[in-house]
């Protein structure tokens, strides 16, 4: 659906050349929802607006549904861009204009006539669940109302592929979720394409099926979401990761508790699919004498399998917990001794 | 100077004939002025830097037309355009001849409450429109007009309001009007009757663009 060749795009600036996007090479599936996530200034940005053409590569190219976005012009472009939508996180709604007739303003673009027009309105209204706010103005709008809004304005002329640049920023957590299940809602009926650029974590977990992780322009990682938080390799992507499996706290209470508990260990243990359903902590008391104190816990569920992390402190002989340790390293499970640093 | 004793024979009928030419000359000026500096305003916010029509010479040319003709004081332009008006209706007095300076002179002014009013409009929707595949014709028709459409409807207040004190200027050089009126009937004749009542005329017309304008701004801002 999606193909990024050897894309380069160098702004000049005070300093020297700026390479925002430097040698990406990226294929996205037909219904694939595809998260890219990285920091301000990684250059997600500057990619995700080379999909549509708001941006053109300054070498390299982009092929979507068939169409050579970065070499076609004015009115072909402009077609394709029919069938590349974009929602964006400050929504960009048209203040002047209810939610129909935003909702109108694509398929005025696209020149289809009125009756069919309030028709289409209508059954997008409906697809994205804003009932009854048909003639609000945007100002009369929550921030997860107004999204619904792009959302459905982006779907007016039944695009093939649908960008979402920081879409769920400026939103709640609670509408951010909201939101995110209304896309994965979309995916699943529509057999969208879906590409998402996002700085959180939690997206990434939530919805999407593979994720690049992008930093100073390039891709450092690539994979399906569930392996990437098993296995991350990049020390970014480890941040990233740990942005969804450790909140703020737990580093805090893992030094706390190394100073408190002279003996023993603390050790992080990982669970991916299958694993997180064995009594492990069961097994480990049972077969070695040492004593479990479980610190913290948290499963997370992945579009394909859930992921869970648990923080235990394990106490008793040395041998005894080394055993212990080796133990559950033999489960297929991730095992991480935490030390103080 | 002995002035006669206030309304004795006041001269009615002059004075709404000359309301009549200055509402005549407002009337005009501000519906050339609103179409006028709205092309020059677009013009100029859609050739300057990162804009749809990116262009710095035109934007350079225009933004210095612009300029020049915002800075000559009005009583020197209506000078300065005499040969013109005298080409155009063969004659330099009458309320017709008010109109070429009126709408020179307020125009450009405008042009820049324009510019500014679409300079407001977030960026974001003016790409937004991009990626949905609008031309420029529909950015500017769907999306630059309607969504500044406030700021140029209070910018044209304000242009229509200095327009009504320019015609009381253009009165001086023989254009007609309540201006007009008030500097030949009122001071030269010393009848200060005729002032006073042309002032307060002038005031009221003021206060109902003023009153206009406002209604209109907020019933369009649904910001």
């Amino acid at each position: 659906m999606i193909s990024i060749k050897s894309v380069q795009k160098i702004f000049p600036s005070k300093q020297g050349q700026l390479r925002a996007v430097d040698d990406v090479n990226l294929e996205i599936q037909d219904g694939e929802i595809f998260g890219v996530i990285g920091y301000s200034g990684a250059g997600k940005s500057t990619l995700i607006r080379m999909l549509n053409g708001l941006e053109l590569p300054t070498s390299g190219t982009v092929t979507v549904a068939g169409r050579v976005v970065s070499k076609i012009k004015g009115a072909e472009l402009r077609k394709a861009r029919q069938e590349i939508s974009m929602i964006f996180q400050h929504f960009n709604l048209l203040w002047s204009r209810t939610v129909s007739e935003n909702i109108a303003f694509p398929l005025e673009i696209a020149g289809i006539k009125s009756p069919e027009r309030q028709k289409r309105v209508s059954e997008l209204i409906k697809l994205v669940g804003l009932e009854g706010r048909e003639n609000a103005y945007p100002s009369q709008l929550s921030g997860g109302q107004k999204q619904r809004v792009g959302i459905a304005r982006a779907l007016a002329n039944n695009p093939k592929v649908l960008l979402c640049d920081e879409a769920t920023s400026a939103l709640d957590p609670q509408t951010t979720d909201s939101i995110l299940e209304l896309l994965v809602d979309i995916n699943k009926r529509l057999g969208l394409t879906i590409v998402l650029i996002t700085h959180e974590m939690h997206v990434i977990r939530k919805i999407c099926h593979r994720v690049a992780v992008m930093e100073s322009g390039r891709v450092v990682e690539l994979g399906q979401v569930l392996d990437v938080f098993k296995n991350p390799q990049q020390s970014i992507t480890k941040r990233f990761v740990q942005q969804v499996t450790e909140p703020e706290e737990t580093k805090e209470t893992a030094e706390h508790l190394i100073e408190r508990y002279r003996s023993g260990q603390i050790v992080q243990l990982t669970f991916i699919g299958e694993s997180v359903e064995q009594p492990i902590i069961t097994n480990v008391i049972r077969h070695n004498n040492v004593t479990v104190n479980i610190l913290q816990g948290k499963i997370s569920q992945t579009q394909s399998g859930s992921y869970g992390t648990l923080f235990i402190h394990i106490d008793g002989d040395e041998a005894e917990v080394n055993k212990a340790v080796d133990y559950i390293r033999s489960q297929q499970v991730g095992v991480e001794v935490v030390t103080s640093e | 100077m002995n002035s006669k004793p206030y309304f004795e024979d006041f001269d009615w009928p002059a004075m709404w004939e000359a309301t009549r030419q200055t509402l005549y000359m407002t009337g005009i000026s501000v519906v050339a002025t609103f179409i006028l500096g709205i092309l020059l305003g677009l013009l100029l916010f859609l050739t300057s830097k990162g804009s749809l029509w990116s262009n710095k010479p035109i934007n350079v040319v225009i933004s210095g037309v612009v300029n020049i003709f915002r800075s000559i004081p009005f009583i020197i332009l209506i000078v300065l355009l005499i040969p013109f008006t005298t080409i155009l209706f063969r004659t330099m007095i009458g309320e017709n001849a008010a109109l070429p300076a009126l709408i020179i002179g307020a125009a450009p002014f405008y042009a820049r409450m324009v510019e500014i009013g679409l300079r407001e409009i977030d960026k974001g929707v003016i790409e937004a429109a991009k990626s949905m595949g609008a031309t420029t014709g529909t950015i500017i028709w769907k999306v630059l007009l309607p969504e500044s459409m406030p700021a140029l409807v209070s910018g044209i207040t304000v242009t229509a309001i200095a327009l009504v004190g320019y015609t009381a200027m253009a009165g001086v050089i023989g254009a007609g009007g309540l201006g007009n009126l008030a500097y030949l009937q009122g001071f030269q004749r010393n009848q200060n009757d005729v002032t006073l009542v042309a002032t307060i005329i002038i005031l009221i017309i003021v206060f109902i663009i003023q009153f206009i304008g406002d209604f209109i701004t907020s019933k369009l801002d649904k910001r």
